[in-house]
């Protein structure tokens, strides 16, 4: 068994005989550092068009812009949305922009693996020793996309000036779970919807009414949309949680469909829950995959 | 357990889904390999061959862990690569001719570096490793080059190199001479054959090139329709398939086809002729022997068959491979 033959000095560890095969990949350190790596590349390799990299940047300010004069006018004009002021709204709106452009900077290069699987280049992520979902994750990321942190992230700070929070550790921690956590169901939603294109091809469409549509419905507080698509939301799609339920413990709104205050600390839990339902789906899409003809 | 490959009735049935109507869908089972069984020794060089889409590159994506097999069993160096795909990662190389392992904007050393560590390999190998090969495939020039700007033939050797860094046990080559000028082909082909003579590095590739299997092989299997049809050395396999031999004569002056029983004249060119014959039924001698009588005779060569033309024999009598060659 593992015999590496007349070959001197092969690296790498040898299974035991008879051992039953523990899963051999590097721990998430590791994968970490080989993340940060290969970024580094794509970041110097997209240097070469650092023209379109402004441009893109430019482009994505401006359409920010505008969607923050949006923004703006929606709560001077109304200053109470079925019960929120201005701020809080706006407060929702960053919020759940700024997890979503976590998420969009670090989790939606995912959306690339149809790309990778007709091209045939998914065959070369597996066959290193290295996650096939870092490798993914890294070598389709797109630095200019940082630009869609910098509207949610304005909208929140200066929401947060606004709002009348008492302000503690309790709250200010509340904020940042609500951010990370949002970013990771976001994150994993990207991934599941993702993994579609290893059963069929052209699933894009499909995948984006989950994660670009999610990302409208969380923007605005969840009343605004009918009873019915609100239970969705609520507990279908767990999007609901991302922003509107902490955003409501914050502020001191009723929670909605008469759930216990505590729910509004429920972020970890269903980010902890989405991810792992992510990487299930994941490895199991992963074993699916057909490659394409040599 | 000896061999570092072994397959055991490896099968693999892809799914496929036809339009039929406007929502049904009719579904198909396609074996793409189907119960293949074969080992590789250590130090061996395995030469895959077959008509596209035959199973090669299926096998080979089982082999490395891209695949999961539909049945059987594999082992690469004790390990089912559908069980821990990364602990056989670590210890294989992978050549794929038409895609690259490298980045493409990126100059073909970072490209080196980057993949050190996606092996953890140690600083001081890597270095003495990556200086030992860059002189063996003369890659100086172009070490600072973006891949994207690389000739094929400097590309590949990229290839080669990336593959090897990490000097693995075994190195899978799927059609490495793919697209590559004469010179390039050569290269590629000089190298690997020293690497393993040198290193008695494994090697499995898949090729439409028969010159590779030629030069490099010691192993070939044929397959075709996803099974095995022939698994044997290339000596073997030309002696026993290749069993028609070409004699070709000058005679003094240009005359009429020569009549000799069991014998094919196949083309004639003034006084030169080319005569088929069967190994088995005649030789070479008393074929000459007999024309003698008739004309005088100038010059003669014989020509072996050629593992191309045996080969193409094979993939046109299909199942009926084990049936002798009617004459």
């Amino acid at each position: 068994m593992g015999d590496p033959g007349t070959t001197a000095g092969a690296p790498g560890p040898t299974t035991a005989p008879g051992a039953t095969e523990p899963t051999t990949a590097p721990g998430t350190v590791a994968h970490l550092r080989i993340y940060r790596r290969f970024v580094r590349a794509r970041i110097r390799a997209d240097w070469q068009y650092r023209a379109s990299f402004f441009l893109f940047l430019a482009g994505q300010t401006l359409v920010a812009g505008a969607d923050l004069a949006a923004i703006a006018v929606i709560f001077t004009a109304v200053d109470d949305l079925v019960g929120w002021s201005g701020p809080e709204v706006a407060f929702l709106f960053g919020a759940s922009g700024l997890s979503f452009g976590l998420c969009d900077l670090i989790i939606s290069p995912v959306e690339h693996v149809g790309v990778h699987i007709k091209a045939g280049s998914f065959d070369t992520f597996l066959v290193r020793p290295v996650g096939a979902l870092w490798q993914l994750l890294a070598h389709d990321f797109a630095l200019r996309r940082i630009g869609r942190l910098l509207q949610p992230a304005i909208v929140l700070v200066v929401s947060l000036r606004l709002v009348e929070v008492d302000w503690g550790p309790a709250a200010a921690l509340l904020v940042v779970l609500t951010v990370v956590c949002g970013a990771v169901i976001y994150g994993a939603v990207f991934v599941v919807t993702s993994s579609l294109a290893f059963w069929t091809v052209e699933t894009q469409e499909i995948a984006n009414a989950f994660t670009y549509g999610g990302n409208v419905t969380t923007s605005y507080p969840i009343d605004v949309l009918g009873t019915w698509l609100r239970r969705i939301t609520t507990f279908v799609v767990p999007l609901a949680s991302i922003t509107y339920l902490p955003a409501a413990w914050l502020f001191d709104h009723p929670l909605p469909s008469g759930l216990p205050r505590a729910a509004a600390w429920s972020g970890p839990l269903v980010a902890a829950a989405a991810a792992l339902v992510a990487r299930a789906v994941w490895a199991l899409a992963v074993r699916h995959y057909r490659s394409t003809g040599s | 357990m000896d061999a570092l490959i072994e397959l055991d009735d490896v099968e693999k049935t892809f799914v496929v889904w036809t339009k039929a109507g406007r929502l049904r869908r009719t579904r198909t089972e396609v074996r793409a390999v189907d119960d293949v069984s074969f080992s590789v020794e250590a130090g061996a060089t395995l030469g895959f061959v077959g008509p596209n889409g035959a199973g090669k590159s299926t096998t080979i994506k089982m082999l490395v862990g891209i695949l999961v097999p539909s049945g059987g069993r594999i082992s690469v160096m004790g390990v089912d690569p559908s069980r821990d795909r990364v602990a056989v990662a670590r210890r294989i190389g992978v050549v794929f001719g038409q895609r690259t392992q490298l980045w493409w904007d990126l100059p073909l050393c970072d490209s080196f570096e980057l993949l050190r560590h996606v092996y953890r390999v140690p600083a001081a190998d890597h270095r003495a490793r990556l200086t030992e090969l860059v002189e063996l495939l003369d890659m100086g020039d172009f070490l600072a080059t973006p891949v994207r700007q690389l000739s094929l033939g400097q590309r590949m050797r990229g290839e080669l190199v990336g593959a090897l860094l990490h000097d693995p046990a075994i190195l899978f080559l799927d059609e490495p001479t793919i697209g590559l000028d004469v010179v390039s082909k050569e290269a590629v082909r000089a190298f690997l054959a020293r690497l393993n003579r040198e290193r008695g590095t494994t090697m499995l590739l898949t090729t439409h090139d028969l010159v590779d299997v030629e030069r490099l092989c010691d192993q070939l299997l044929i397959i075709d329709h996803g099974r095995v049809i022939e698994d044997g050395t290339v000596e073997g396999v030309k002696q026993r398939y290749g069993t028609e031999r070409v004699l070709v004569v000058d005679l003094e002056a240009p005359g009429p086809p020569v009549q000799i029983a069991g014998v094919e004249v196949t083309r004639s060119d003034g006084p030169r002729q080319w005569l088929r014959f069967h190994r088995d039924r005649h030789t070479a001698a008393s074929l000459l022997a007999q024309i003698g009588a008739e004309a005088s005779v100038r010059d003669i060569a014989i020509e072996e068959p050629a593992i191309d033309d045996i080969v193409r024999g094979i993939y046109s009598r299909g199942d009926d491979v084990l049936g002798v060659s009617a004459r």
